[in-house]
């Protein structure tokens, strides 16, 4: 691990000016992503603001009949949190199936959203990757791909948001309020958090180095059967490959989002009006213009099977 | 206690400054006083801030109890309870626990005062090598009081009710603590025991 520096300061203004005021500083809340990268020396801080004493550790309701989530609570007290697991059952199945409980315990709203990639090429410096070393190439695409990308990706990167949570909010309609150095606030839909990699791959986000995640709204509860499906290589204590996050209403009308298919949670609006007519046409709409690769075309027909499991789940 | 670690950090920047390629992390170690408990005794020490919380107990208090598998939050053995809480040791700095209170597989028995769950491994038959025990033991003892205080699981049925304690979830709860030797059947046998204890509600 690379030798940095290190702070923390009490507000969250303060944390963002910490950040901007140092080249290549960044901020930490649980650690469980940013030490991982620091020990294989893919993130190479010089500087780290601990986020940990801001006080966002909260879970309130918002005037709306909504909640606003602090960006420092926990995965565990998130998913166990009563109005959470009443209201937005699905965000609570979704932070479950993620991780083990020893890195819930540690693992952060905000950290959660903003964890990076797990492409195995990303995490092996010996390879190529435009997103740890931009201009290097991407050993994915002509490399073993069935965790990777089957929409949205581009020549330079088809790596997939690890997420669970994040797929969640999405189907939610959460949105990302945070503070920048200069003080001002901003609130960005999650729909805007998480960027395709286009030709800078190496970035996830549309947030500035500087900008910390203060908290995550939720618009009020939507009703309806809620369900978080998962599909991975066994049980527990393992990344999706697919995976979907519905919230269907009485009259088969619903919303959902993918997990494991891009670089982003994968929802299309416009294809949530096929839901009525079943899984096959919603994927279809959803899925069009997805473009696997050999290794990872069966991701195409995993999500329609997941999407199904989860519709059929929803109507029981 | 933060406060004046961060402030020992910020002291040391210069050195890093020169250290560091063009502003990326740097080699010459930054060091910070830290304060913690560990097993209801105050402990204070130097240590490089790269330190993870793992090795501050391991190399420099020399309590091997907690063990090293993977040192990437992929194994459970590092597992212990920091502030009521289980965590994995290997993926968190030690400068992050200020103030802290931190209990090891030291601190929750000893072989003259096995913890219950201890107890419940070896009459089970919890273990082979043992390596990964450390970790499930700390997990294990979290794990129950987990499920008494209402969290749920993956393989909780119905969210809006207070999780029981059963053989799927003590499974799933369990699964961030790997054993090489495929302990699990036995492991799940002793927590159940344990469990159903009512001498090992005040242990933990
Ligand atoms: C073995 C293992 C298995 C896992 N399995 C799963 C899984 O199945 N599903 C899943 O979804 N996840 C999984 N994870 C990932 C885990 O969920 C993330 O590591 C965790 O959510 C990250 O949160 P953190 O608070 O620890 O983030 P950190 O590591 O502290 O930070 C992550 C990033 O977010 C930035 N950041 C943190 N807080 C803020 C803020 N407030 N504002 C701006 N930037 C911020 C940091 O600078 C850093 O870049 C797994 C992790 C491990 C190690
Ligand atoms: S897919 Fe993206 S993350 Fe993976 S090697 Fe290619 S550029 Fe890197
Ligand atoms: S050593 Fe910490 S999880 Fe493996
Ligand atoms: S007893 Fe050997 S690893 Fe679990």
């Amino acid at each position: 691990m690379k030798s940095f520096t290190y702070e923390r300061p009490g507000s969250p203004a303060e944390a963002a000016a910490a950040v901007a005021r140092r080249p290549h500083a960044k901020f930490i809340a649980g650690g469980t992503n940013l030490l991982d990268l620091m020990k294989l020396q893919i993130e190479t801080p010089a500087h780290l603001v601990d986020v940990n004493g801001l006080g966002l550790d909260r879970i309130e309701d918002t005037p709306e009949g909504g909640l606003r989530i602090g960006a420092l609570v926990r995965n565990t007290d998130l998913a166990a949190d009563e109005r959470v697991r009443r209201d937005y059952g699905v965000l609570a199945r979704a932070l479950l199936a993620g991780a083990t409980g020893q890195l819930r315990n540690q693992a952060t709203t905000a950290g959660n959203l903003l964890q990076r990639t797990r492409c195995p090429y990303f995490y092996d410096t010996a390879q190529a990757c435009n997103k740890r070393r931009p201009g290097s190439g991407c050993a994915a695409l002509d490399g073993v791909s069935r965790q990777l990308a089957v929409i949205g990706g581009s020549e330079a990167c088809i790596a997939t948001h690890p997420s669970d949570m994040a797929v969640a909010m999405r189907v939610l309609d959460a949105t990302v309020e945070t503070i920048d150095a200069a003080g001002a606030a901003r609130t960005i839909p999650i729909s805007e958090l998480h960027r395709l990699p286009g030709d800078e791959p190496e970035r996830d986000t549309t947030l500035e180095p500087d900008e910390l995640i203060t908290a995550v709204t939720l618009p009020k509860p939507l009703g309806g059967a809620q369900v978080y499906r998962k599909v991975r290589d066994r049980a527990s204590y393992a990344f999706a490959l697919v995976s979907v996050a519905a919230v269907v209403q009485p009259d088969g009308t619903g919303r959902v989002a993918f997990g494991g298919l891009a670089h982003k949670p994968w929802r299309v609006e416009a294809a949530e009006g096929e839901l009525p007519r079943g899984a096959k046409a919603t994927a279809e709409a959803a899925l069009a213009g997805a473009h696997p690769t050999p290794d990872n075309a069966f991701k195409l027909a995993l999500a329609e099977r997941t999407l199904g499991a989860a519709l059929k789940q929803a109507r029981a | 206690m933060a406060g004046s670690s961060a402030n020992a950090a910020l002291a040391a920047l210069p050195e890093i400054a020169k250290a560091g390629p063009a502003g990326t992390g740097g080699d010459a170690p930054v060091t910070a006083r830290m304060a913690f408990t560990v097993n209801g005794e105050r402990r204070e020490l130097d240590l490089d801030l790269r330190t993870s919380l793992l090795d501050a107990l391991r190399e420099h208090l020399h309590l091997t109890g907690s063990k090293k598998g993977c040192d990437h939050g992929q194994c459970g053995a590092c597992t212990m309870i920091v502030n009521g809480r289980r965590i994995n040791g290997c993926l968190t700095l030690a400068v992050m626990h200020q103030g802290a209170e931190i209990t090891t597989i030291e601190g929750l028995g000893t072989p003259d005062a096995l913890h219950p769950l201890q107890a419940a491994f070896i009459r089970h038959d919890g273990y082979q090598c043992g390596y990964c025990t450390p970790g499930q033991i700390c997990s294990g003892v979290a794990v129950l009081e987990e499920i008494r205080a209402g969290i749920p699981s993956h393989a909780t049925g119905d969210l809006t009710r207070a999780p029981d304690v059963s053989e799927a979830e003590i499974r799933e709860r369990m699964s961030g603590n790997i054993c090489r030797c495929g302990a699990y059947s036995n492991i799940v046998e002793a927590m159940t025991a344990f469990a159903g204890d009512p001498s090992s509600r005040s242990q933990a």
